[in-house]
């Protein structure tokens, strides 16, 4: 059974100018133990997602039509109550900046026993324990000392592993990880997403990890899903993703990321912007700066379908829709 | 000139004032009063301070709704045969100058000094503050009561400019530290930014980016705060007044005439006060509620 | 040492007070604090070229750009441009005349214009502040031209910087800094806070650029694959330091200082993903509390004794400069 089943998921936010939609009828699962990338430019909507999945949505964004369902129980209508239970025991996130993830008045430790406490029931010495071991697992050398430090006793990085450590406090299924090592420099970035990968596949735990650096995607992920103006345009391996990509947005994505291996003289720059909330283009959100443009683009919105080696949503695609 | 009150009402601000019925409420009474205080010679029935036109025997008369009223006197008259209404539009005259203008001083020292003090740091910084805090340990009325006492020691025989100037520079000063202390700290994050570090490598003096760069920037807060000290300062002129260190009591303010009003308060003659007291209150809501819209309005995590 | 070189930076360091205040100090008996953000650097840039400097946080990289444009005065060392000694000029009456030919543009687009200025008189600003345009129709029309060649309109004038996006407002801000036909451009992570079609964009618009007007560009970076595109020479600086400093083709086909091998080692790569890598170790130390000797020995696999005690000094390695005492 899949894990978590995303199914034309439809984010709105309604506003004086009328109701912008941010995330516009993507679907999309993960498998247990799976890890999944959700990759794209700011705007396309990937932290949104991620955030309607945990239940964090702020208003006035609402969950306008879709659903979202784990494990088989449908989660996206559930109250804030309800959603308290999910979050930590089913659903672990870590979030961006590891400085305000924690509160910077509670030692560490404590962060982590009550995080414990609050859905599995333990004693005070078996939380305790579970604790340590858990910092040691992530990394943080002298764990027993470390649970009575506070925050802001921690650098960047050792943060960032305490948080990772809270994520999986309550041993959920799914972490949804929201650009974990963005804020970190480039050496502790490397080390933090080797940590996520073991650790997760240890505990069988799944990851969506929201991030628009390709890098981190491409050493980190089984699958990839990238996004463009609140839609999914292509999801698939990671690798065929990369290097045999079928959606036109998707190939002038790779080709413009200057990377290690290649020498060119200009990058491939993908001419524009990507549209704002309320101008989206009629059709294909991508078909004003698409080098393939026809006529079909600008009048009908492309579905995902099987291509080459990946599932995108593109009229170049032949064949009938999934 | 249209084309910026219609870009106005279209921006986001415009909306915020349209879809708020206090705020258009408040901003419709001020206006009105503002309105009535600039044409008081139009909108005023008579002129109460042209002694000329008084009726000795028409005084102490109740309002027209009452008996023994007359609809010569909308309001009712005081001891001396002055029409209240006329005395109220008067008094609130003098009243929103002396608030306007003392802002007006306010505002101008208290930013420059806060420009000043965030801007260039180091010492000047440190004096400027120390001399905030200095202000800010006197209570604001007794400060007011000191200048206003020490310029009557002063210049006993001043005539009314000067007094009106000693009273506008009095209520200042109990009002210009909010302004340092808010723009010091908004300058002190402006002079970080990188378009103030793109006008200094480009070679820009340090006046000109104060002034055309950060000035502009920093003046959001000091709107707010400028316009809910107008019905602070108004008050605290009416309390000056009333305690008899305010306006020459040859221009009342209402203040003024709340106090010459309460002698006959408890013979009966309630209306002296209390309509100078009600118009009083009217202004000081009216211009509050309009700055407390414009604090929501500007405030860029309520939108 | 080449005199033809355009940009000569010599033993530059800048050391801030980060002390307490001095009631505190007294009555709670702290010490003085200094942090060496920039510790002696030098290096050369040659008229035409683009140097990269590449660290991590709090390697003072930034620190570096703007002793580079007279933001900041240096503590000890010096600047030469174009044979003059730039500080002197800085504070002499000439200091226009020099300003002219250094710009900077600013890595946040976001902070880089003022909100409250059109873009017109943004650009316009360094136009009128060295007198090099006579009226109000010149200023237009040169503020027209500088709009185009970054790939905007003359129509984009009397907008403000919050109808543009990211991308749009850093080819304003290098508008501004063309405006007065400088010479020297220092870059402080242009497109780090752009998305990567957009910073596509802007990098080969300044790639143009400098063909075109024969700019020489210091560009401050932390992500290596930007500047392995972009530069010809590549600094890499730790701790205000720096480590190593070669061609762009010899430093990433053959790093030879260990800290610009766990660097190249640790970035995430598209295409060469599940390669063998030494494990990186530790983090970057506090920088009020450096390291004795070689600032980087508490996470070299190469250290020795003389490491720990001896700090290794910038010197010339078969065609690169290499501060280790390992690698000589």
């Amino acid at each position: 059974m899949r894990l978590l089943q995303v199914n034309k998921l439809v984010v709105e936010f309604p506003s004086r100018h009328g109701t912008l939609r941010a995330i516009d009828g993507i679907s999309f699962d993960i498998a247990p133990g799976e890890i999944l990338g959700v990759v794209g430019e700011s705007g396309a909507g990937k932290s949104l997602t991620g955030a309607s999945i945990i239940g964090l949505l702020e208003p006035p964004g609402r969950i306008a039509s879709g659903s979202i369902t784990l494990q088989g129980e449908r989660i996206d209508q559930y109250s804030n109550d309800q959603m308290r239970h999910i979050r930590g025991r089913k659903i672990g996130a870590i979030f961006q900046d590891p400085l305000t993830s924690l509160n910077p008045l509670y030692t560490v430790g404590r962060q982590i026993t009550e995080t414990i406490q609050a859905h599995l029931p333990v004693s005070d010495d078996e939380a305790k324990q579970r604790a340590i071991r858990l910092l040691q697992d992530t990394g943080i050398p002298a764990a027993a000392e470390r649970m009575d430090h506070y925050p802001h006793q921690f650098s960047g990085g050792m943060r960032q592993r305490v948080v990772i450590a809270m994520a999986l406090a309550a041993e959920p299924q799914l972490i949804v990880a929201d650009e974990p090592t963005t804020a970190l420099d480039v050496s502790i970035q490397a080390q933090i997403i080797g940590l996520l990968k073991t650790i997760c596949k240890d505990r069988g735990a799944a990851v969506m990890l929201i991030t628009h650096d390709m890098g981190v995607i491409a050493e980190t992920c089984d699958r990839v899903a990238v996004m463009y103006a609140g839609r999914i345009v292509e999801i698939g391996p990671v690798h065929e993703v990369i290097n045999r990509p079928s959606h036109p947005y998707t190939s002038g994505l790779m080709a413009s990321i200057p990377d290690m291996t290649s020498d060119r003289e200009r990058l491939n720059q993908i001419d524009g912007a990507m549209p704002r909330l309320n101008a989206i283009p009629q059709g294909c959100a991508f078909n004003p700066r698409c080098p393939q443009v026809f006529e079909r683009c600008k009048q009908e919105r492309p579905e995902l379908r099987p291509a080459t080696a990946t599932q995108a949503a593109c009229w170049l695609i032949p064949g009938g829709a999934v | 000139m249209t084309q910026t009150w219609q870009r106005w009402w279209h921006s986001d601000l415009g909306y915020s004032f349209r879809t708020s019925p206090l705020a258009m409420a408040a901003a419709l009474i001020a206006f009105v009063c503002i309105f009535c205080s600039v044409f008081a010679g139009w909108v005023s029935p008579t002129n109460p301070f042209d002694l000329a036109t008084l009726e000795l025997s028409d005084s102490r008369l109740p309002p027209a709704w009452m008996q023994g009223g007359s609809t010569h006197y909308l309001l009712g008259s005081d001891d001396q045969g002055r029409d209240i209404l006329s005395a109220l539009i008067y008094g609130a005259r003098i009243s929103l100058v002396v608030g306007v203008a003392s802002v007006l001083v306010s505002v101008l020292v208290g930013v420059s000094m806060g420009l000043l003090a965030g801007y260039l740091g180091g010492w000047v910084d440190t004096v400027l503050m120390r001399l905030c805090d200095v202000m800010l340990s006197f209570p604001a009325i007794l400060v007011a009561l000191l200048i206003a006492g020490v310029g009557r020691a002063l210049f006993p025989n001043a005539d009314e400019s000067l007094a009106f100037g000693v009273l506008i520079i009095s209520i200042s000063l109990t009002g210009w530290v909010q302004y340092a202390r808010t723009v010091r700290g908004t300058t002190l994050v402006e002079r970080n930014k990188e378009y103030v570090q793109a006008a200094r490598v480009t070679g820009v003096s340090s006046g000109r980016i104060m002034l055309r760069h950060v000035l502009p920037n920093v003046l959001g807060p000091v709107m707010v705060l400028a316009t809910i000290q107008v019905a602070t300062a108004i008050i605290t002129e009416a309390t000056l007044s009333f305690l008899g260190v305010g306006v020459p009591p040859t221009s009342p303010s209402l203040g003024t005439l709340i106090r010459v009003g309460n002698d006959y308060l408890f013979s009966g003659e309630w209306w002296i006060t209390i309509f100078p007291g009600l118009m009083l209150v009217l202004i000081a809501l009216s211009v509050n509620l309009l700055g407390d819209w414009l604090r929501d309005a500007l405030n860029p995590r309520l939108r | 040492m080449s005199s033809q070189a355009l940009v000569v930076a010599h033993d530059l360091a800048k050391t801030f007070d980060v002390s307490a205040p001095w009631l505190n100090r007294v009555l709670e008996g702290k010490p003085r604090q200094l942090l060496h953000a920039v510790d002696g650097v030098s290096f050369e840039i040659e008229r035409g070229t683009t140097l990269a400097l590449v660290g991590e946080s709090g390697c003072g990289k930034s620190t570096v750009a703007r002793l580079l444009v007279g933001l900041y005065e240096p503590t000890r060392g010096g600047l030469r441009f174009g044979g003059q000694d730039a500080y002197a000029a800085f504070k002499s009456p000439e200091a226009k005349a020099m300003r002219k030919r250094i710009q900077m543009i600013f890595q946040d687009p976001y902070a880089s214009l003022n909100p409250r200025w059109t873009v017109d008189a943004i650009i316009g600003e360094p136009l009128l502040e060295h007198g090099m345009i006579q009226d109000a129709a010149e200023l237009q029309a040169r503020v027209a031209e500088l709009l185009q060649s970054v790939g905007l309109s003359a129509l984009d004038m009397p907008k403000y910087p919050h109808q543009f996006s990211g991308g749009q407002r850093q080819r304003i801000s290098i508008a501004r800094a063309l405006a007065t036909a400088p010479e020297f451009l220092v870059c402080d992570e242009p497109t780090s806070a752009l998305d990567v079609s957009v910073q596509a964009q802007v990098l080969n618009i300044m790639k143009d650029l400098q063909r075109e007007r024969g700019l020489t560009y210091l560009f401050i970076s932390h992500n290596l694959a930007v500047v392995r595109h972009v530069s010809d020479k590549v600094g890499v600086m730790y701790l205000g330091r720096l480590v190593e400093l070669a061609d762009k083709h010899t430093l990433f086909a053959n790093p030879q200082h260990p800290y610009t091998r766990m660097l190249l080692d640790a970035i995430p790569k598209m295409h060469d993903t599940g390669r063998a890598r030494t494990p990186v170790q530790g983090e970057v130390p506090n920088p009020l509390n450096p390291p004795t000797g070689c600032s980087f020995h508490p996470r070299c696999p190469l250290v020795t004794e003389r490491c720990q005690t001896e700090r290794p000094l910038l010197r010339e390695l078969k065609g690169i400069k290499i501060a280790c005492h390992a690698v000589s």
